[in-house]
């Protein structure tokens, strides 16, 4: 599991370099979210635009991705793809995220 | 007397795909890739080959993280049968039977409080529930047996 960080207009894009967050990867992504929003901008967005499939584990690890972060601070994500996307609206997390359709809107949209 | 004329016809599924896997989350991971290329080839449309893959990884991991729980990892077998318009997949472990001898409910976890409260868990019967057209369970002589059924969107164009 590969996280990939870069800083655009004071906001942490955050690229997942990775086609899956899976019940075999889940607990990984959470430990590596953690050091890599361990500092930086309070301004956090997940760039899921390389990840085709989220089950219900790595769903959650996403979830404990924005919990860890405290209440001060905020994970959007961007990009999700068809069945990513599928699993967050049928299980209504899809209103607990602000959801970008891509990284570059999420940037453009939250700096201006 | 038994009549044999009004028996009901035996449909032939049009395709059987067989996967067999160790009930270990990083086995199940390369069954699923197995499978969606099976079924990818069978020509199922985008939204049900997501559906089915979804439904699939949850209850294999089920079946990895509860049934063989504190054991050795033993064999799963996925039996997929394609029809014209549905699916049905069949999962068979030796694993521990489900408790109560019955499917979870699958409700849909309660998001409403504040963060530090929002649920990391608990979505998986509800994916398998909400995807699914039919579900039943059945245990028996050490065996469970998952059969999950789902309705198969009409293809266009192909």
């Amino acid at each position: 599991m590969q996280l990939n960080s870069a800083i655009q207009k004071g906001i942490h894009v955050i690229t997942v370099d990775e086609t899956r967050i899976d019940a075999a990867s889940a607990i990984q992504f959470k430990d590596e979210m953690r050091a890599a929003t361990d500092t930086g901008p309070d301004h956090v967005v997940l760039d899921l635009s390389g990840v085709s499939f989220v089950d219900s584990s790595g769903l959650g690890a996403i979830v404990a991705s924005m919990k860890q972060m405290g209440d001060a601070r905020r994970l959007d994500l961007a990009g999700l793809t068809p069945d990513v996307d599928k699993v967050f609206r049928l299980t209504r997390m899809d209103s607990i995220f602000v959801i970008h359709s891509d990284a570059a809107t999420a940037v453009q949209r939250s700096a201006s | 007397m038994v009549r044999r004329d009004i028996a009901l016809p035996y449909v032939r599924p049009l395709r059987v795909i067989s996967v067999d896997t160790m009930g270990s989350e990083l086995a199940v991971r390369a069954a699923l890739e197995d499978m969606r290329g099976a079924l990818t080839k069978a020509a199922l449309d985008e939204d049900t080959l997501g559906s089915v893959t979804l439904v699939l990884a949850e209850a294999l991991n089920n079946i990895a993280e509860h049934a063989y729980a504190g054991m050795q990892p033993g064999q799963v077998q996925v039996r997929a049968e394609i029809f014209a318009d549905y699916i049905v997949i069949q999962l068979r472990d030796h694993g521990c039977a489900l408790p109560g001898l019955q499917l979870p409910a699958g409700h849909l976890p309660d998001a409403s409080g504040p963060r530090e409260s929002l649920p990391e868990g608990g979505f998986g019967w509800f994916l398998i529930h909400e995807l699914t057209e039919t579900l039943n369970y059945k245990r028996a002589n050490g065996e469970n047996s998952l059969e999950l059924r789902f309705a198969r969107k009409p293809c266009s164009g192909s």
